[in-house]
Parts: C-alpha cells; structure tokens; sequence
C-alpha cells in the first residue's frame, strides 16, 4: 500500500451513532492528511473512542460516510478496516497475556493459512522492530512485559498488518513520563515512514508536542480542527469544555494534625524469594495528602491492598486514627471511616453490569438510610443517587443503566460520589485521575484539596508526577518495593523525583523518618 | 496378577477417557466448557454399536463420531449463538442423550438397555514390542482405536501449538474479544472446538461399545465423561498432562477391577476411580490455570 503524504488519506461525512439514550457521534465530520499526526481532543463521553471505533469496523454509523483515499468504503468489520490499511491500538489493551510476543503479532494474520513457521515469522518481526526502532524480545510472553512494551506490541500488531492509518486511543494515559517519551520517539519514526497516525489524549500538552492537527469533539459533535502550532493548551480546553478552565491548583494552607494513617515496616512476600513490598513505612496526617510516587510495577498496587486489607502483609502494621488496623477486613475498614478509590476501576471499585444506582451504594447498602427491614428503601436511594449525579457532575442518561455504559470518566465519578459521600477521614485514592479528561481531572483534584482542607488525611499514589507534585505535601517515593526517599513537594523537582523512582539514587536509612 | 497385566488393563480403560479428554481440551482452548461429554460419548456407545453390527467396526467409528458430534452442534448453537449458559445446556445434551438412546434402542434391537453382541476390530499386536516378555499384556491384542489416541495425543499438541488453526483456537479462549478485532472468526472457530470434542467423545464411546465390551450396554459409560473433565483439568488442559491424568484414573479403574478383597464391601471398591478424581481435583485444581475466558460466552460491543 503506498503512503499518500500530503494528501487527505480519511475522510468522514456526517457520521452519527446513536447508543440507548446517548447520541455519542452527531454528524461529525473529519478529514485526516496522509503522513500527519492527527490528536482527537474531548471530554470523557465526548464521543472519541466511539468514532474510532466507527473508522476501524467495529461499530457501524447510523447513518454518514467514510471515504478513503478518495473513494467511499462500507467498513464492515475489522477485517476490512486492516485490509484497508487502518490499524488500532485500543485504550483497552487487547493483548493475551498467556500467548507470546510473536503469537500475539501474527494472530489473526499469520504468514500461512496452515502451519505456523516461528522462524519466518521472527525475522520479520526482527526487522520491524529495527525500522522503527522498537526494542521487544519476539519470544517473551506478553505477561512479562512493563505496560510500556505491552503498547510497543500492540503498535507492532498494526504495523505487522501493514497498516498505513494507525489509530492509538489514550496511548499515553498507562505510560510513565520515560515511557511516553519513547512512545513519542517511535511515533516520529513513523511519521517519517509516511504513516499517518490518529492520537486520542486528554493530556493537552502531549498533545501540542506530538501533533500537527488537533479536532475537538463536545458531546458527540466536531467542535473544529486547528493547527497545533497556532493553539494552546487553553484555547483547546475552552474548545472541549466550553467555558475556560482553570489551570492552577491552590492547595489549602492547613496545619496537619494527628496522625490518622500510620503505615509501619509493612511487609508483603511476592512471587519469588523478594517481598513486593519491603519495609514500608509512613505517616499521614489530618489535613494532609502524602503522595506515593513511583514506575509501575514497584510495589504501589501490593502496598495499598495490603492497608486495604486485601492483601496480607507478613510483617509490619497500620494504625487508623490510632487504633491498629492489620488484618481487618476492608469492609470494617470502610466501617472505621477508610475511603478507598481503586486503580482499576473495572476490577475493583464498580460492579460493571450492575445499574448505576447500586453501584453508589455498594458496600453502605446496609446503611440505615438506604435499607429497612423488607429491603431496600428505593426511595431514599433514588434520592441520594440524583443527589450524587448533581453534585459530581455524572453524566448519564437514567439511573438504572449499567455503570458499563458510561464513559471512563463518569464511572470514576461515580466511585468518587460513593466514596466521598459517607464523610471519610482518610482516604486512599490510587491513579485517580487516570484516563479523565482536563474538566473531570480538575473536578478530582479539587475534591481532593477539599478532603484536605477539611481535615482528612489523603493517601494519594500516582504515576503522574505533576499530579503528585501539585497535590502532595509530602512526597515517598517507592522503588523495587521500598519507600527510597521522602520528600516535601515543594523542594523538590521532578528530575530528582524521576531519579529516586528509576532507582537512580536513593535517601540513606537516616533520612527516611522510622 | 502380574504389573505388566495391571498396565495392560489400565492402558485399555484409561482410553475412553484420554479421547474424551482431549476432546474436552479442544473445546475449553476455545472458551467453552462442555459437560455434555458424557452424553456424547452415550451417543457413542449406541450409534457405535448400530454400525458396527450392522455394517462393521468402521462404519460403527464413523456413526459414534457423528453422534457425538451432532450433539455437540445442538450444545454449540446452545452456548455459543444464542449465549444459553454452557453448564444448562451441556447439562441438556446428557439428560437428551440417555433419553434418546433407550428410545432407539428399543426401536433398533428391541430391548431397552442392550445391543446384541457386535463386530470388533481385528487386534493388532505391535511387532517386535511383542517378543519381549514383561511387554507381551501390553503390546498383544491391541485394539487399532488404542493406537490412535496414543496418537492423538502428539498429534493434539502440534495443532494446539504449531498450527494457525491451534492459535486462533486458543486465543478465543483466552481473550475473544482482541481475536475478534483481529479478524479471528470467534463464532466459527469456537463451533469447531465443540465439533471436536464431540467426535472424540463419540469416538470413546464407540470404544467402549465396539472394542472393549463388544455390546452397547445402558450406562456402559459410567460418568468416564465427568472424569473426562477432571483428567483434563488435572492436566492442566494440555494434551500430554490429559494423557497421564488419564492413565492415572485408567489405572485406578483397573485397579477397582482386580481388588479381590472379601473384607472390603464390593461397592467400596468400584468407588475407587471416583474418590482419585475427587482428591485429584480438590487437591489439583487451584494450581491449574484455565484459559482466561473459559465458560464465559462471548458478546461484542463495549470497550
Ligand atoms: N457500547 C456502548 N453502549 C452504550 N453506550 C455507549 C457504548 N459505548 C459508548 N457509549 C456512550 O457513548 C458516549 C461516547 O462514549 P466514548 O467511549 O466514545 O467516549 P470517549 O470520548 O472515548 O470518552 P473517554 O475519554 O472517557 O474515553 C458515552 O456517553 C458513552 O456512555
Ligand atoms: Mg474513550
């Protein structure tokens, strides 16, 4: 397939696609230059993925056409979408975690239609890799790759299939700053290569460096198209949100108080010989939000299970608000007034296929207010969910719907509402911001700065260190399971923070408060 | 009673269930889980017999695996188009297959639970193995089906790990929704699973009709199905591990056969095969790791 640089390579008329009570694409239109990186701009629910998804054949438009190369194209399915030359790369990974490196490429696509010939099949993996210059072993399985080479596969995937138009939905949103960084790298090889590539983000600065072009999307309608060198971050934002938004944070002037969260030498065995977790401690206060920063993969997910008591430590202690805390149960937790906002919202934190209304009760549905004696009290609950989707924001279109069907950021909405509802006095929020847009991401951070000014100890973990840095009093930073420093955010840069997190250098024993 | 005798015997009764098993592992790669087995190899046992008495042993293969596989077409229409849940249906196809089998065999041979006696294969006795003494019980009066599923075995590993057809097979079963947007027909590929395991156990059933009893017998299958499913758990659905959990239980049923003890109840005894899979599975089972979307029916749509 021959590269059309400079020449319009997509084109969309009029596409709109209607879900039960959501228009999520309304006549948007949309054309793509051949050889350009292309950003797509919105607010969660915007419609972004739905319309990529409409380009790659795995929903069908309601009504509006697709021309490619000039000439109109019915895409219906996947398949004719690669014979097309369009590849995607999913928000959602779609990898198997149990195949290799090589068996996942080729699936789907392998050289012959009987046996598989590894060796062929390895060579030319071989010679993708060093054209972009992407490092992968072909024989590694994909269950043992960072986040990072788990996304270079899925891009190698694309291009395995020849695709000229790759299209990445939120490729960003799982990488740490490095791995973004290389990301970046191999994008400009293709660009070079002549590929044309179609870049979902809700980070606009990422945005402005990647781009050329960037459209907005709002509620399912095409905003406009500009040129990324004659923008900025806020013109974009207005152009999503519709109103200006505010950029700075300031973070409440609060003396911290007691110590409602006390983490000591916690301790959780891994896999291999290695705690995960090795001798964690720490100290959160009242009025206070310490932020753990750290790569991915260092131990964060296994340090909060265990203080959630989802996991258990083999040495070490938690105190809440003074009283000890090991080994309890996270309902009795929750009880003792730990709030706890999951990484991955989709395995812990929401019941996908239950209604939205349950899922805003899950785990107070023993409350007085929500139950009596014969049941439920609908009424009452009915109440505090509309309650709950006016004050967070929720954007959905009835109560009754699965939480599955709303966009990422509106089910992190609705963990928030669940969770900050039943005034908590510490509260453990972990990626909280991952995949939201700007509104929705300056919606969180405000209820955390709120949470601290009002006296409650907040335990934040992030790998986004601007989050972390703007949100944060004190800052652990954890590397291969242990907490390596201690830093007050505002004295330190996010250099010196990225060191300490690549293992680059650490605190002596002495400066890390016992 | 000689070990090399004991060998013979388990090899011959750990068949039925190696084929039922590698049956069972086609069919779980894939992401659909099929307890209908031990109706399909019912319907083996019959239609076996049906062929084998009236046309010889070879029509009476090609009949067992085309009853076991036109249940397991009814089980996957059930599970995979129209999404029925796989336990409900794999359930049906046993209840359907015991019913309909004493239905026919009244209409066939006009007694409820018995065939008349029916042709088998001609014995092999594999050359040269056979001079050697301690192997003489093993390699001596083997039945041509005995040495097909010991084939089948490698043969099962090749297409699960060498074959394109294996690793579309296996990636419906991990992950349906990414073999989907490649291009992987789940619907299709998920149907030949099912068809697959089908004919296998079909053809375990003919076995035990054709080569081992030489008669269609009511419930001559004995739950071999169930084990089926153990053995290949047990084996962590792998081919190899099914064969040597499948020999196991082949043993322990032979073993049942020959405990001559007066003391022990004789009930106690023929309890023997069934206790191995339920210490096997409770104790096996959470070291096993099943394909990631076994059992879980496959829907598009949605991120
Ligand atoms: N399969 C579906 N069924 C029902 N509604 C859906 C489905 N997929 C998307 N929607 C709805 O369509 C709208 C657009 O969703 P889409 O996923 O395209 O948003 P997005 O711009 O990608 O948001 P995000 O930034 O959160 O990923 C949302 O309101 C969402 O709830
Ligand atoms: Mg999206």
């Amino acid at each position: 397939m021959s590269s059309t640089t400079g020449a319009e390579i997509v084109r969309l008329e009029g596409v709109t696609k209607r879900f039960p009570g959501v228009l999520a694409n309304d006549r948007v239109d949309l054309s793509i230059m051949g050889g350009e990186i292309h950003a797509i701009v919105g607010e969660n629910g915007a419609g972004k993925s739905t319309l990529m998804k409409i380009l790659y054949g795995l929903y069908r438009p309601d009504s509006g056409t697709i021309y490619l190369r000039g000439a109109k194209q019915s895409i219906d399915g996947p398949g004719r979408a690669v014979a097309l030359g369009i590849g995607m790369v999913h928000q959602h990974f779609m990898l198997i975690p149990a195949f290799t490196v090589t068996e996942n490429i080729i699936l789907g696509h392998e050289p012959s239609r009987t046996f598989l010939n590894f060796k062929k099949v390895a060579t030319h993996i071989g010679e993708l890799c060093r054209k972009y210059g992407f490092s992968l072993d072909p024989g590694a399985p994909v269950s043992s790759l960072s986040v990072g080479e788990q996304q270079r596969v899925e891009i190698l995937k694309v291009l395995y299939r020849g695709a000229d138009v790759l299209i990445l939905d939120e490729p960003t949103a799982v990488l740490v700053p490095q791995e973004v960084a290389e990301l970046f790298n191999n994008l400009r090889a293709l660009k070079a290569a002549g590929k044309t590539i179609i870049f979902i983000s809700h980070k606009l600065d990422e945005v402005l460096e990647i781009a050329d072009r960037v459209s907005v999307l709002r509620q399912g309608r095409m905003v406009g198209t500009v040129e990324a060198a004659r923008t900025d971050k806020r013109a974009l934002a207005e152009m999503m949100v519709g109103r200006p938004v505010l950029f700075d944070l300031t973070k409440p002037q609060v003396t911290p108080g007691d110590v409602l969260l006390d983490v000591s030498g916690l301790t959780v065995p891994g896999r291999g010989t290695r705690p995960v977790v090795n001798a964690a401690s720490f100290k959160v206060r009242a009025g206070e939000v310490y932020g753990i920063a750290g790569v991915e993969g260092n131990g964060q997910t296994e340090l909060i299970e265990a203080v959630m008591g989802l996991r258990k430590p083999i040495a070490g202690a938690v105190h809440l608000q003074g009283q000890a805390a090991t080994g309890l149960t996270p309902g009795e937790l929750r009880r003792r007034g730990l709030a706890f906002i999951p990484e991955d919202r989709h395995k812990r934190g929401l019941v996908l296929p239950m209604t939205i209304w349950e899922n805003l009760i899950l785990g107070f549905h023993r409350d007085p207010g929500f139950s009596k004696p014969s049941g439920l009290n609908l009424k009452s609950i009915m109440s505090h969910s509309n309650e709950m989707k006016k004050r967070f924001d929720i954007r959905l279109s009835r109560l009754e719907n699965p939480v599955l069907a709303l966009s990422g950021g509106n089910q992190q909405k609705v963990i928030l509402a669940r969770e900050f509802s039943h005034d908590p006095r510490v509260i453990i929020a972990s990626q909280p911001s991952r995949g939201l847009d700007i509104g929705a991401t300056e919606f969180v951070h405000q209820q955390i700065l709120k949470a601290k000014g009002a006296g409650k100890a907040v335990l934040l973990l992030s790998a986004d260190l601007e989050e972390v840095m703007s949100l944060a009093d004190r800052i652990g930073v954890i590397y291969n399971g242990e907490i390596v420093a201690e830093l007050a955010a505002d004295q330190v840069t996010p250099q010196e923070l990225g060191l300490y997190m690549t293992g680059g250098k650490r605190q002596t024993r002495e400066g890390v408060p016992a | 009673m000689g070990v090399s005798e004991l060998l013979a015997s388990a090899l011959r009764m750990s068949v039925p269930i190696l084929l039922t098993a590698l049956g069972a592992v086609y069919t779980e790669r894939a992401g659909v889980v099929n307890i209908g087995l031990e109706g399909m190899m019912i319907a083996g046992t019959f239609w076996g017999a049906v062929g084998s008495f009236y046309y010889g042993p070879f029509v009476g293969v090609l009949l067992g695996m085309l009853a076991g596989m036109l249940l397991a077409l009814i089980h996957a229409v059930a599970s995979v188009t129209f999404k029925i849940n796989q336990i409900v249906s794999g359930v049906a196809m046993n209840i359907l297959a015991a019913g309909l089998t004493r239905f026919l065999c009244i209409q066939f041979f006009s007694m409820a639970t018995t065939s008349p006696q029916v042709h088998s294969f001609k014995a092999w006795s594999i050359p040269l193995l056979d001079q050697v003494s301690f192997l003489k019980p093993v390699v001596t009066g083997v039945s041509p089906l005995i040495v097909v599923a010991l084939l089948l075995v490698p043969v099962t590993y090749y297409v699960l790990n060498r074959t394109v057809f294996g690793l579309r097979l296996r990636s419906v079963g991990e992950n349906p929704l990414a073999a989907d947007t490649l291009g992987v027909n789940v619907t299709l590929t998920q149907y030949a699973g099912v068809l697959i395991s089908g004919a296998l156990a079909g053809l375990a059933g003919t076995y035990l009709a054709v080569e081992h009893t030489g008669m269609y017998i009511e419930g001559m299958t004995q739950g071999r199905g169930f084990i089926a499913l153990a053995a290949m758990i047990f084996g962590n659905w792998a081919p190899v591990g099914a064969m040597w959990a499948s020999f196991l239980f082949g043993l322990s049923e032979s073993i049942s056969f020959r405990v001559v003890a007066s003391k022990i109840p004789y009930q106690f005894i023929k309890m023997i095969p069934y206790v191995v899979t339920l210490v096997v599975l409770a104790g096996v089972i959470r070291r096993a790791t099943p394909p990631a979307a076994d059992g879980v029916p496959y829907e598009r749509g949605g991120e």
